[in-house]
């Protein structure tokens, strides 16, 4: 055909390159979540499908300590992501609604800017934070630097379903004798419905997986699933770890997935 | 208690500033209780501005807009009893029409059943009761309109705002709608004050129209106070088609002037206050009030040539050049071929005009 001559938008060639990379990134997932059915002591010799390390992830010797940490990546996950998204959508509220004060560019820079900072430096500031102030480390301090760091990413959605919205509506409300708090709970919230939703589950998944932070603050005993999952695969790898990572990923790629729909199916109006 | 000439708002030398822009200068009318009013301007005139004055989502740098004799200048939008119909509908896209239309009710205080009943009423009113339960994204254009309409209705405001409610409709809707809003501002009996740039839906509807060009007020008045005897050229020249014709006033007789046009032509007109002998002035004529023939029907029929001929439907507009003078339009009827005849092209014939149609302008 005539006209795929002119296409400006194929470049040949590039096709390979982008299968290389998604080869690349997800390669290792793969190998895991299939080695993750093998019914093998061994990490690497194949001998045959079977759900045994998904049995042993709930019966096996290491399941009692692996459910604990699990249940505490859930409990901290849960209070960090709803803590965080009350607060960024509050931030968003100000930062989109609250008109042009001197401050507010600075405040925008400034509330994505965590998102930059390697995540070792805030590790590393978190735990000498907690030093100076004398605080005990254990679940609570988790917690606090979960809620902290999971701001930026909770707040992006929202501030961008936010912007989406007109301030048509609110004066609507507003003419119709709403009052301005009125104004936020029966209309802007619902309206940014979707933005926090996406909100919170993002922030859910970065709390669940997260490692580096966790393992700075974390008291001794207390552990969330990476650092348990860690701390088992520093005695060797066992296949038992690729069941539980292999659910881990699951579980991940299910909210992040959930969080995408969500955004994206109320846009339309 | 509330008699017909009762003022509704009052406007009083308002001046709103945006910077160093000024979007309103020294705004002042007066709005009567039970009318239909009109604000009519050429976009970016101020009209928006000043209907968001007086719902209360602009601060007025200057002056003072008073409701039913009090100064509002310190309540905000949700205590004034003013609702708005929004260009853009601004129907809360998560809640049902029903919903929409209970929001004002409720929040005026009423409980759910007096709001849910109240905007039973309204959808009957707009003939939309089957749609109660749709969302406003599965109604078309003309019914959000109507449900706009019901929910600034139904919590019974003292005064209607309307901003260009129907600029997003078709010819033959926003026809309907024009009556049909008209019909409703008479059964309710609520003051309207509505948004347009379009002169004939303002000539329609409106008891009063205020018309206004760079935030200012230029003509207050009837439909026909306007159409006939428009104070000025700008007004003359953004409400329907005119003939603006440069001319000399030459002297005045009796309350009549006697004016100079180009070429030797004479037309005399009624005189107007602040014009006088000698001065350089427009007059306007509509070109329906001219007719060609091919005899002088008076004295001070003008010798002309046809230039052109335009069929507009139910008129025939023609183009004449004024012998060494301007050139002129008229409109005659389709149907009216009597001393009102169409001639071809390059005929030589003599423009007339009926008794007062030419009037002197400032400006
Ligand atoms: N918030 C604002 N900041 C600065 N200038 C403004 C603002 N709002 C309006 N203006 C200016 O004031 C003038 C009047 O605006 P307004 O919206 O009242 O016009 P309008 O008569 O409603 O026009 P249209 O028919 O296009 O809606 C315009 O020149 C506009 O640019
Ligand atoms: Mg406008």
């Amino acid at each position: 055909m005539a006209t795929k001559n002119f296409d400006l938008r194929s470049y040949k060639g590039f096709r390979f390159l982008t299968i290389l990379c998604l080869v690349i990134l997800y390669a290792p997932l793969v190998i895991v979540t299939i080695y993750s059915f093998n019914d093998s002591k061994s990490i690497t010799i194949w001998e045959g499908f079977s759900f045994r390390w998904y049995i042993d992830m709930f019966s096996g010797p290491e399941s009692a300590k692996f459910k604990l940490a699990a249940w505490n990546s859930f409990v901290i996950a849960i209070a960090a992501a709803t803590i965080a998204t009350t607060i960024a959508t509050l931030s968003a509220t100000s930062l989109v609604r609250g008109g042009m004060f001197r401050t507010r560019t600075l405040s925008l820079g400034l509330i994505s800017l965590p998102l930059m900072v390697p995540e070792i430096v805030t590790a590393v500031a978190t735990l000498i934070f907690f030093n100076t102030i004398g605080f005990d480390r254990g679940l609570l301090t988790i917690v606090i630097a979960h809620i902290v760091f999971c701001i930026p990413f909770a707040y992006l959605p929202i501030a961008a379903r936010m912007q989406g919205i007109e301030d048509s509506y609110e004066q609507a409300a507003q003419d119709l004798y709403a009052s301005k708090f009125q104004t936020f709970t029966k209309i802007l919230m619902p309206l940014m419905m979707p933005g926090i939703i996406s909100g919170f589950l993002l922030a859910f998944i970065v709390s669940l997986d997260d490692f580096i932070i966790t393992n700075f603050v974390k008291g001794a005993g207390v552990e969330t699933l990476p650092t348990a999952i860690f701390g088992s695969v520093k005695q060797g790898i066992k296949p038992n770890i690729m069941a539980i990572s292999t659910a881990l990923l699951a579980v991940s790629v299910m909210f992040v997935t959930l969080s995408y729909f969500v955004s994206k199916s109320e846009q339309k109006d | 208690m509330t008699d017909q000439h009762q003022a509704a708002i009052d406007v009083r030398n308002v001046v709103k500033k945006f910077g160093n822009f000024t979007a309103l200068e020294n705004v002042s009318l007066t709005i009567r209780d039970n009318e239909f009013f009109t604000l009519l301007g050429p976009s970016g005139c101020g009209k928006t501005t000043l209907l968001r004055s007086i719902a209360g989502f602009e601060q007025v740098t200057d002056g003072e807009i008073q409701l039913f004799g009090d100064d509002i200048a310190d309540l905000p939008p949700n205590k004034r009893p003013i609702n708005t119909v929004f260009q853009n509908y601004a129907l809360f896209p998560h809640m049902s029409i029903l919903e929409n239309i209970m929001f004002g009710v409720e929040m005026r205080g009423n409980d759910k059943a007096v709001a849910r009943t109240r905007a039973g009423e309204m959808l009957e009113l707009v003939q939309l009761s089957q749609f109660a339960q749709r969302k406003p994204s599965q109604l078309s254009g003309g019914q959000q309109q109507r449900v706009a309409l019901a929910r600034a209705l139904a919590p019974q405001p003292r005064v209607l705002l309307l901003d260009e409610p129907l600029s997003a409709l078709d010819l033959k809707l926003r026809k309907a709608m024009q009556l049909e809003l008209k019909a409703m501002q008479r059964e309710t009996g609520i003051t309207f004050i509505f948004v347009t740039h379009d002169q004939e839906e303002a000539l329609t509807m409106s008891d009063r129209i205020a018309v206004m060009s760079d935030g200012k007020v230029q003509q207050l008045g009837g439909a026909r106070d306007i159409y006939e005897t428009p104070d000025n050229v700008f007004v003359a020249d953004f409400i329907g088609e005119t003939n603006l014709l440069k001319i000399t006033v030459d002297q005045i007789i009796d309350g009549r002037a006697h004016c100079q046009l180009g070429g030797g032509h004479k037309l005399t007109c009624n005189e107007v206050q602040g014009i006088g002998v000698g001065t350089q002035v427009h007059l306007s004529v509509r070109p329906e009030r001219l007719f060609l023939s091919t005899q002088p029907f008076e004295e001070e029929s003008m010798a002309a040539t046809v230039i052109e001929n335009i069929y507009v439907g139910t008129d025939v507009q023609s183009i004449v050049q004024l012998n060494d003078g301007p050139k002129m339009t008229i409109r005659t009827q389709n149907s009216e071929l009597g001393n009102k005849a169409v001639f071809d092209l390059g005929t030589n014939v003599f423009v007339s005009m009926e008794a007062g149609a030419a009037r002197l302008l400032h400006g």
